[in-house]
């Protein structure tokens, strides 16, 4: 799978970082920074639940072949 | 001679043939303007405000265009010119999405307050309940205002603040919020009764944070931890050591940190009781679940922060029905193009809340109350990102929308699991008022409570 962050939907809430640590970060400039756009499936259902609770729905989560 | 040009001008609705076009109409009855002119025009239409067009968007692709655009294209600092007077002059009334996102990170509405906020509100709520009889009777446009005013100042300004509080201050700021006539677009400060209700209502709240002010200067200083954002402003001096902040300022600061959230919550609680009270299969759905919740025994402030499907869907689709903001308005600092229409550089633009809420594409049956809509399969508000907006989408997403929820989660876990509601007047009596620009539930908006057994 592929992160793709839409910046400019994103208002830096930090869901994201909270349910996936590691792989979303908060920049110093108040919108997100992928710290990892293409994690292992073992993170898949953080991911998931960073794209579900994004308050803006600026997360999207592309599948690659 | 004229030169063909690629992109067309928006289609016109009817009426509106007179000095200040569609400005009466928009005074009586803004929504069915607004709807009229989706079925005359298709997605991307135009009516006229005292001598402007507003390029109306409604639909999920020309909201996409509106809410994705930058401030340089679509600006917001101009076009409510109807909240300079309430605020104050230099007093702003959006501040940019940089600054947004500041305010989120570093201030009252960051995800660590929330516990401590939904103590508060719970709090808040006690108190106003406590003055209750086992059974009567209130008005839920003056109960709820009264409550949000507590919550809201406890909040974002601190209880020291709020504890200095009383009704008067409530009904001030409601006559703030009813001197938001779209007469303004024509001039702010027409002589008109509501306006000057609302100046006079201005300088009386400035007058009692004065009086707080003169009070909190003249005694001793509060422990750190008691300071609230009032004394942080107090504190500041100007070099040669005058106060940096005067009350009037102060007074503009507080009104407009409040306003976001006040007349908007304040209308989602009565409608959602409202509709709860009128879908009795709702209300018992709602009544159990918080019964769970709370079984054994559980604190507001830690529930309030969780799910609970029911009361949630509830208040989104009273949100649906009833959006506390309809209108939603930038300018257009160039000329762009809006689904293959024309924008041009002046032109105001244009959402409408009540009207996308309602496509009959996105939400079937788009005029009945149907929770269900929100859970799963059909989840409508996420499907519909450009159309399910009560609280606006992207760059200028209300950023207390979370803190809104949780407000409102806190409010109704205190009132039903001790308290029994019932409409004391006919189901379809209850309505908005939508003579103003801000929209509140026309008075009177009468239910019965009584205490659970």
């Amino acid at each position: 799978m592929r992160i793709v962050v839409d910046l400019d939907l994103c208002q830096g809430h930090g869901v994201c970082e909270s349910e996936a640590p590691g792989i979303f970060e908060l920049g110093k400039g108040h919108t997100v920074t992928v710290l990892d756009p293409t994690p292992g499936d073992d993170r898949r259902a953080e991911v998931e639940a960073a794209v579900r609770f994004c308050p803006t729905a600026a997360l999207q989560i592309l599948e690659e072949e | 001679m004229t030169i063909a040009v690629e992109r067309k001008e928006p289609p016109r609705v009817s009426g509106g043939e007179v000095e200040n076009g569609h400005l009466e109409e928009l005074r009586v009855d803004p929504i069915g303007l607004m709807r009229r002119v989706r079925e005359e025009c298709g997605d991307v239409g135009v009516f006229r405000l005292a001598g402007r067009d507003v390029v109306l968007a409604t639909g999920a692709d020309a909201n996409e265009f509106f809410f994705r655009s930058p401030e340089e294209i679509l600006d917001q600092a101009e076009a409510y010119p109807f909240m300079t007077p309430v605020f104050g002059e230099g007093v702003v009334f959006d501040a940019s999405p940089e600054r947004r996102r500041e305010m989120l990170h570093n201030q009252a509405l960051r995800d660590k307050f929330m516990r401590g906020h939904a103590a508060t509100i719970a709090t808040e709520v006690e108190q106003m309940v406590a003055g209750w009889d086992d059974e009567g009777e209130i008005d839920l446009l003056d109960w709820f205002a009264e409550l949000t005013i507590y919550t809201s100042s406890a909040c974002l300004v601190g209880k020291r603040f709020r504890a200095e509080l009383d009704k008067r201050f409530a009904e001030l700021y409601h006559d703030l919020e009813q001197g938001t006539d779209a007469i303004a677009y024509v001039d702010p400060y027409a002589p008109i009764e509501s306006f000057r209700r609302r100046d006079a209502a201005r300088v009386g709240l400035v007058e009692l944070v004065q009086a707080i002010m003169e009070r909190r200067a003249a005694e001793p200083p509060p422990a750190d931890d008691d300071r609230d954002l009032l004394d942080v402003l107090m504190s500041i001096s100007n070099e040669d050591g005058t106060p940096r902040f005067l009350a009037d300022e102060v007074t503009g600061m507080f009104i407009s940190m409040m306003f976001a959230g006040h007349h908007t919550t304040s209308g989602t609680a009565a409608w959602t009781l409202v509709e709860l009270l009128r879908h009795p299969d709702e209300m018992a759905a709602v009544t159990t679940e918080l019964g769970e919740l709370y079984a054994d025994g559980a604190e507001v402030s830690y529930q309030a922060l969780r799910a609970m499907p029911r009361l949630e869907a509830s208040i989104k689709e009273a949100l649906r029905l009833h959006p506390p903001l309809i209108l939603l308005l930038r300018v257009a600092k160039e000329d762009v193009e809006c689904d293959g229409y024309l924008i041009r550089e002046g032109q105001m633009v244009g959402a409408s809340p009540a009207v996308s809420n309602r496509i009959p594409e996105d939400f079937p049956d788009p005029d009945d109350f149907v929770p269900e809509r929100y859970l799963e399969p059909r989840e409508e508000d996420r499907a519909n990102p450009w159309t399910w907006i009560p609280f606006g989408a992207g760059r200028h997403r209300c950023v207390g929308a979370t803190f809104a929820m949780m407000q409102l989660k806190a409010i109704f876990s205190v009132l039903m699991l001790d308290w029994e509601f019932e409409l004391a007047q006919p189901a379809d009596s209850y309505r908005n008022d939508h003579s103003k620009m801000v929209v509140q539930m026309q008075q009177p908006c009468r239910v019965r409570y009584r205490r659970k057994p």
